[in-house]
């Protein structure tokens, strides 16, 4: 657990960038930190690694006050990803990872070992491992900068908008990648973020900042959506908080109706197209059991026949339902 | 040419004295100019003034410089020490310039994760900002190396000039022959050394050659 107690941070020239600010991360989640542009979240997060020295108060890991460890040990046990990676220009994508394995002088065998199977870990080729980042695009630059970041195995990562650099769909790929590592991993991830979006999707919990440093609210999502604590904050959620907060909404199981005969189906019995005079219509989103209303949802709308196509983990199609069942599913 | 063929020791001689008188400035300058752009990147205040002040010290006119160290340093007049200390003071106010861009020219994101993976201060700058500054810091190299190898010449004013001295003796014998071969052979080691920094440039820096190249996509 990271705990900040009363923690202040005032620049020298006189920015009060966090203020009084408290706080309990808890070990092997995802806590977020959001908010405006200048509220103090990248402060926050630095002030855990010492990168930034904090003005006043206490920042404890495991009821360890962070003082009292010298600041370069304390970072070679703490994982960090900025935005841009910050990979180091003049190391080939390997020696990037290994770099804290390294300065903690652990043997070659093992610093290599290690880092090729982060490599792997974080879905890069390993053809990639000889390369220099300037030859990688961004979004594996982004994957290398995460592997660097466990290479020690650390307990704590700390993020701080990875992701916001790279384009839509290689963020949406980034965001589901870590939270499956997170399923394996189970590190104390610290994730900075201006994007409510990716807060709410990758948090367990989720601290709001206001500019000038003060803590908003600190809650897990579904409870932001649900109980904006003032108007800042369900101004800072958006006006479809409604629509967000179905994301939290799992339905028992979804009923479904049989197949119709428009929807066209190939071999293995994965749904290609919807039948339409001469032409073949997209299918849109698809649903599976166990994924949210949001989804659910999603895979109506986005349906050029208003009904959202249920398929199995194989991607079979086992059958449809319209926006009637969402809301009934809804209502209950 | 039967005056080279008759000279040729003493014209090896003067090559190698040359060579020398040119590189350890170098050399020198380097060793200096680096500790002190590393103190003027952590005490930023600091570099304007220091590049300024390199800026005037390399005006000064070689020949004076040569002539008023003896004096200074208290050195004999035909000391190859009043050489080695000028074209040193040249290399610092020429290199320190290229020494303060490198180092700055680290990226601060780069900078933030080497503070941040947890390298110490000289650590970092020997593993990250040297490496990285590299290429800037031998742009310099290579302009203050040739320059020193040009500037030696003008030291045979005083007595000691390595190829220069066969210039002094061609004007006093109003004979062309040894001026000839101290240009040749002092535009090719100015060639010849740049030459080696380029490829010392190159092991260096494996890294920069690719930064050109368009990004490889691989699925
Ligand atoms: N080195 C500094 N000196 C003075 N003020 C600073 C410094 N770094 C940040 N600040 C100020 O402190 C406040 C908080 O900055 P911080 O970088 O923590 O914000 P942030 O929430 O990360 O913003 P963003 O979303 O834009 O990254 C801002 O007002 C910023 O201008
Ligand atoms: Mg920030």
């Amino acid at each position: 657990m990271i705990e900040f107690e009363d923690v202040t941070k005032r620049y020298p020239d006189g920015t009060l960038a966090v203020d009084t600010l408290s706080l309990r991360i808890p070990s092997g989640q995802i806590t977020v930190f959001v908010g405006p542009s200048g509220c103090g979240k990248t402060t926050s997060l630095r002030m855990i690694n010492r990168t930034i020295e904090r003005t006043s108060g206490t920042i404890s890991i495991d009821g360890e006050d962070i003082t009292s460890k010298d600041p370069v040990t304390l970072r070679r046990g703490i994982g960090y990803v900025i935005q841009h990676a910050g990979l180091f220009p003049h190391k080939t994508v390997v020696d990037n990872v290994a770099t804290v394995p390294k300065l903690l002088g652990w043997d070659k065998r093992k610093t290599r070992d290690t880092a090729m199977e982060l490599l792997e870990r974080v879905g890069l080729d390993l053809k990639l491992a000889e390369r220099y980042p300037a030859q990688l695009s961004g979004g594996q630059q982004q994957r290398v900068g995460v592997a660097r970041a466990l290479a020690a195995d650390p307990a704590i990562m700390l993020m701080d908008e990875p992701f916001s650099a790279v384009d839509p769909i290689v963020r949406h790929q980034l965001q589901e990648e870590l939270l499956r590592l997170q399923r394996d991993i189970g590190k104390t991830i610290v994730f900075v973020t201006h994007d409510i979006d990716e807060a709410i999707k990758l948090g367990d919990n989720v601290a709001v900042l206001r500019v000038g440093g003060k803590l908003a609210q600190f809650a897990p999502p579904s409870e932001l959506l649900a109980n904006p604590v003032d108007d800042f904050v369900r101004g800072f959620v958006g006006q479809d908080r409604g629509y967000r907060a179905l994301t939290f909404v799992h339905p028992q199981e979804l009923p479904v109706e049989p197949l119709p005969s428009e929807l066209v189906l190939d071999d293995s019995g994965a749904p290609v197209g919807w039948r339409a005079d001469h032409e073949l219509l997209p299918i849109g989103a698809v649903f599976k059991q166990g994924d949210s209303l949001r989804a659910a949802l999603d895979a109506v709308l986005t349906s050029p026949t208003g009904r959202g196509i249920c398929v199995d983990d194989s991607g079979k199609a086992l059958g449809v339902f319209d926006q009637a069942i969402v809301a009934e599913a809804l209502r209950s | 040419m039967t005056w080279t063929a008759d000279n040729l020791g003493l014209i090896w001689e003067q090559l190698r004295e040359h060579l020398y008188l040119a590189i350890v400035p170098v050399i020198l300058g380097l060793l200096i100019s680096v500790p002190l752009g590393y103190v003027a990147t952590r005490f930023s205040w600091l570099a304007n003034p220091l590049i300024a002040l390199g800026g005037v010290l390399y005006s000064l006119p070689s020949i004076a410089l040569f002539i008023v160290l003896p004096a200074i340093l208290g050195t004999k007049v035909l000391s190859t020490v009043n050489i080695i200390v000028a074209l040193t003071v040249y290399t610092v106010s020429l290199l320190i310039r290229n020494v303060i861009d490198g180092l700055r020219s680290v990226p601060a994101e780069v900078r933030q994760s080497a503070v941040a993976v947890g390298y110490g201060p000289l650590h970092r700058l020997f593993a990250v900002d040297l490496p990285i500054a590299v290429p800037v810091i031998f742009a310099g190299l290579r302009v203050v190396t040739v320059a020193n190898i040009s500037m030696v010449s003008v030291g045979a004013v005083i007595g000691i000039g390595g190829l220069g001295e066969l210039f002094t003796q061609g004007f006093q014998k109003d004979f062309l022959t040894p001026v000839v071969v101290g240009v040749v052979l002092s535009v090719l080691l100015a060639l010849l050394a740049d030459l080696v920094l380029v490829g010392l440039q190159r092991i260096l820096t494996p890294w920069a050659r690719v930064i050109a190249a368009p990004p490889v996509e691989v699925a």
